[in-house]
């Protein structure tokens, strides 16, 4: 195996904890107003940044052993993620082209880790 | 913070959209996020490197280290003008030109690094690309005549 599994594993915990970072933006972002303070005293926009440095620290890890093409393209997981606290934390609905976009998302980490075997 | 007295509490009160200063094209939307992509891929190169070059996990060494350093100014660049450009720009259109990142990885990784480009890479990432391009498209309402409203 060219690329570790703990490797994989490493990344892919990255683009978990990243997509709590975006749900924190997005959640932050939605209270921002005219007034500096909003954006400043903003902690859901600050933990949201705090989620994406400790995404990132994972990352680094992760590649640091393995390939990059095989690694890289497995933190379009994180858009998995994202579609799943949408609809957990905003409501957001599911349609069927979001499925589908996920199943071949999900398709294509398969084939990635399936040719790394 | 120049507006001082009535004129900024009104604003504050009536919590009003603000009006961006200037508006890109479709076009210049597009060619931002394409230039985006390349820098975000130089960025994961940068990124590589300087990880390969880490002996410990200590998150000060990483600090210290100048191609993450300059990876992560990179990626924090190409994240900044992506936004923009999405302000403005159509999430259907965009999305998949945002995937060409992973298409710029696999050639500088093959290039750079010597990583094999094997069929399943090249199917997975095809797979990832349209599923993400499906996303981008399922999250706008179907015929997107403009971008935002706002």
């Amino acid at each position: 195996m060219k690329t570790p599994l703990s490797s994989i594993l490493l990344v892919l915990l990255a683009s978990f904890i990243g997509s709590f970072g975006a749900v924190l933006l997005k959640a932050g972002a939605a209270r921002l107003h005219g007034a500096w303070q909003s954006l400043v005293f903003n902690y859901r926009l600050g933990a949201g940044v705090a989620f994406f440095l400790l995404s990132s620290y994972f990352f680094v890890l992760g590649v640091r052993e393995g390939e990059l093409s095989v690694l890289y393209p497995m933190v379009s997981l994180g858009y998995v993620w994202t579609l799943l606290w949408s609809r957990v934390f905003f409501g957001e609905a599911f349609t069927r082209g979001k499925f589908l976009g996920l199943g071949m998302i999900l398709s294509g980490i398969v084939l990635l880790y399936a040719g790394n075997r | 913070m120049s507006e001082s007295g009535g004129r900024a509490a009104g604003r504050i009160a009536t919590d009003e959209p603000r009006k961006p200063a200037f508006r890109f094209t479709k076009a210049q939307s597009i060619t931002l996020v394409f230039g985006c992509t390349i820098l975000g891929a130089a960025a994961q190169i940068l990124i590589k490197t300087g990880a390969g070059n880490l002996r410990g996990a200590g998150a000060l060494e990483m600090l210290a280290n100048v191609h993450l350093l300059a990876g992560y100014c990179l990626y924090g660049l190409s994240t900044v003008l992506l936004v923009l450009a999405l302000r403005d720009g159509e999430l259907s259109i965009l999305y998949p030109v945002i995937s060409l990142t992973f298409v710029w990885v696999t050639v500088l990784s093959s290039v750079l690094f010597g990583e094999a480009v094997t069929a399943n890479k090249l199917a997975g990432i095809a797979m990832i690309v349209a599923g993400v391009g499906i996303l981008g498209a399922g999250g706008t309402p179907a015929p997107v005549q403009r971008g935002s409203s706002g």
